[in-house]
């Protein structure tokens, strides 16, 4: 019924990344220094074709043959991990960078939203800065009089209007600069992960909002880490890993993959201790549905008895709980033979709060003796599904804590008004 | 912003749309909004605000006509030593305050390049949009001046907009060569500083140009801004300064050359401006 609004064709963007870390930009010194050294050598060694490579750069291909096609109305879900490429991806459909390889074919007025209040100015009043923002964001100068009574009721902000935005509080900063954005009217909207603002109750507002903007037959790309509002906004979805579009298919199917993909395992090693007591020298995490099982490989010179003791930090390194295997059950203690014993365990996910983790393991005595103590020796990136009827899952970005917390309906009891 | 809306865009590596100036065109009212956040934000939370735009070269000329005026007794051709001053104060003012500040607004609005499109240009172009309003607010001190002195201009007057035209174009041609290198080598931000120091002395701010010896007065016009200043005094003092023509077209030839060759310099980096910011 409708026609294909993008067309991506092989799509790759390349950058050179430098290993040695210095400022991050080029200063015009090292270039006229290069530059000499180059010709000295030159001069020195005769080589008509010193090569000009520089041992400190690698390239790095951060999307690497994309092709895909949307068709107009459709709203697509772009999941990965960090660093996947899909902010890469959004970049180069907007016209923000070039590509260096492949094309791409766009039909219709674009609009990306990669960050919520973009050229937002602190010395500005509110007032100032919805024209200003709007403007930036490529609506008319009478399309956002038109506009300017939603957007304020929309961010509640009608109060402040007059007041420069460096003297909001953050809250309300951001709700003003969504409610720019999001009465914005492209034919085809570009959004990055920009939900996760503001207290719940917006984000709420927000999605609502988005859904709206969906049902009113304008194309949607969605970037987002919240399989939740993927979810329950798209029906298709990419899936994009280190740079390549490894999956494009129902919503369902993709995030399925996604969750199953993101066991990606972190691994430690290390050397055994000089003093002799028993030590974790190699480990590996792997994260499944629902868990996280844990590998340990513990070397020890004599038999002991010891207790294997897990801290669970939230991604601030906030303690968020403690889990132990003998330390408050000695029958539970580990039991190590002389050399290397191997010891797997699970630790259940299915209370935690999306987001990243770090732990730390400890080889203990119970309320004697350290063994070993690694202090957050393994990270993870914890993506949940939400559960069966819910359409959020809890995240840390809330700051809500890093648990979610079972909540029983016991029942309840109707006192109608007369 | 409705005209494009069936056409097809084609990004591709290496592609430079013909779409731009139409882009251009599109984000006209971009230019404006940039220029009037420019000029708000640079006059919040100031006591007297815009007089700033007034004080500053009204305090330079009464410095330079006391030194050069009174002190080293220069000749002024006829014409009240602080018009003669002014005349040349109000272009290299604007020149000055256009060259710092586009040279530096691509970094200062690093964080729109880096998360929105929009064709390049206009920042920069709002920056001399900028400093060309305070260049017509402090005209307001030449309009005073002339009166207070009973000084008529004669008729050059009207050619005077041909010659703010120059000024303009020479203020952006520098200003987008600057911009574009400084988004990749910071160098230029510490180089700034001192074009304008040493343009000040080096241009005929002060001065008349007529007391640069007539050997040295080609080389003297490779400055774009010596063209701009003293088509300024001919047009406003008009009667005893006369202009040295071949000098004039070498500045003008110049300024055509710079404009130019900024603009096609900074199409041709803008689209890495995103990458290297």
């Amino acid at each position: 019924m409708s026609e294909t609004v993008i067309r991506v064709e092989n799509l790759g963007k390349k950058y050179l990344i430098r290993h040695q870390q210095r400022e991050r930009y080029t200063a015009l010194r090292d270039v006229l220094a290069n530059k000499f050294k180059s010709f000295g050598k030159r001069l020195i060694s005769l080589q008509p074709h010193s090569s000009n490579l520089q041992p400190s750069r690698e390239e790095f291909w951060a999307l690497k043959d994309v092709s895909f096609e949307v068709k107009q109305g459709d709203h697509v879900g772009i999941i990965g991990r960090n660093g996947a490429g899909k902010t890469t991806l959004l970049k180069l459909l907007s016209r923000i960078t070039e590509p260096i390889a492949g094309r791409i074919v766009i039909k219709g007025r674009v609009a990306s939203l990669l960050e919520v209040g973009t050229g937002f100015h602190p010395e500005l009043t509110g007032r100032e800065n919805i024209f200003l923002n709007g403007a930036i964001l490529g609506m008319s100068k009478a399309e956002i009089h038109r506009k300017f009574d939603e957007i304020v009721d929309f961010a509640e902000t009608s109060r402040f209007l007059d007041t420069p935005v460096k003297r909001y509080s953050s809250g309300m900063y951001v709700r003003l600069a969504f409610a720019v954005a999001a009465h914005l009217e492209p034919e085809i909207l570009l959004v990055d992960e920009v939900l996760a603002v503001g207290d719940v109750a917006f984000q709420k507002k927000c999605l609502g909002k988005m859904e709206k903007i969906g049902k009113e037959g304008r194309t949607v790309l969605f970037v987002s880490h919240n399989m939740g509002a993927i979810q329950s906004l798209c029906k298709r979805c990419l899936l994009i890993q280190k740079g390549n579009l490894v999956q494009d298919d129902s919503t369902q199917a993709v995030v399925e993959a996604y969750l199953d993909d993101s066991k990606a395992s972190s691994v430690l090693s290390r050397c055994q201790q000089e003093n002799g007591n028993p030590t974790i020298v190699s480990g590996t995490l792997e994260q499944k549905r629902g868990e996280v099982i844990f590998k340990l490989s513990i070397v020890s010179h004599e038999a002991k008895n010891v207790s294997i003791d897990l801290r669970l930090g939230d991604k601030l390194g906030n303690p968020v709980g403690f889990g132990s295997l003998g330390a408050l059950d000695p029958a539970h203690m580990i039991r190590l033979s002389p050399g290397a014993t191997i010891v797997s365990f699970s630790m259940a996910t299915s209370n935690l709060a999306s987001g990243v983790y770090l732990v730390s393991l400890d080889v203990t005595f119970p309320d004697v003796e350290f063994y070993d103590r690694l202090d957050r020796c393994f990270s993870f990136e914890l993506i949940r599904a939400p559960s069966k009827g819910a359409r959020r899952v809890v995240s840390q970005n809330w700051g809500y804590g890093a648990v979610e917390i079972p909540l029983t309906l016991i029942h309840t009891d109707q006192m109608n008004w007369i | 912003m409705d005209d494009s809306n069936q056409k097809e865009l084609i990004i591709e590596a290496g592609r430079t749309e013909g779409q731009y100036w139409r882009d251009l065109y599109r984000y006209r009212e971009l230019f404006y909004f940039l220029s009037w956040r420019d000029i708000l934000v640079r006059y919040k939370q100031t006591v007297i605000g815009i007089a700033w735009a007034v004080i500053r070269p009204f305090l330079t000329m009464v410095v330079f006509t006391i030194v050069f005026g009174k002190l080293a007794k220069l000749p002024s051709g006829g014409a009240p030593y602080p018009i003669l001053v002014f005349s040349a104060v109000l272009p290299w003012q604007f020149f000055a305050n256009a060259l710092s500040e586009t040279s530096n607004s691509l970094i200062g609005n690093a964080n729109l390049i880096s998360k929105i499109y929009f064709p390049r240009l206009i920042i920069p172009a709002s920056s001399v949009i900028t400093s060309f309003v305070e260049f017509l607010i402090s005209g307001i001190i030449l309009v005073a001046l002339i009166i207070w002195y009973q000084f008529v201009p004669g008729w050059r007057v009207v050619t005077l907009p041909f010659f703010v035209a120059i000024a303009f174009a020479a203020s952006i041609g520098c200003g987008l060569w600057l911009a574009a290198l400084n988004v990749k080598y910071r160098d230029f931000r510490y180089i700034i500083p001192f074009i304008v120091q040493f343009g000040l002395f080096i241009s005929p701010v002060g001065f008349s140009s007529s007391i640069v010896p007539a050997k040295w007065r080609l080389l003297y016009s490779l400055n774009p801004m010596v063209g701009v200043i003293d088509g300024f005094r001919w047009a406003i003092i008009g009667g005893g300064t006369s202009i040295y023509w071949p000098g004039f077209f070498l500045s003008l030839l110049l300024v055509v050359i710079l404009f130019i060759t900024g603009i096609w310099y900074f199409r041709k980096t803008e689209k890495t401006f995103a990458d290297v910011i």
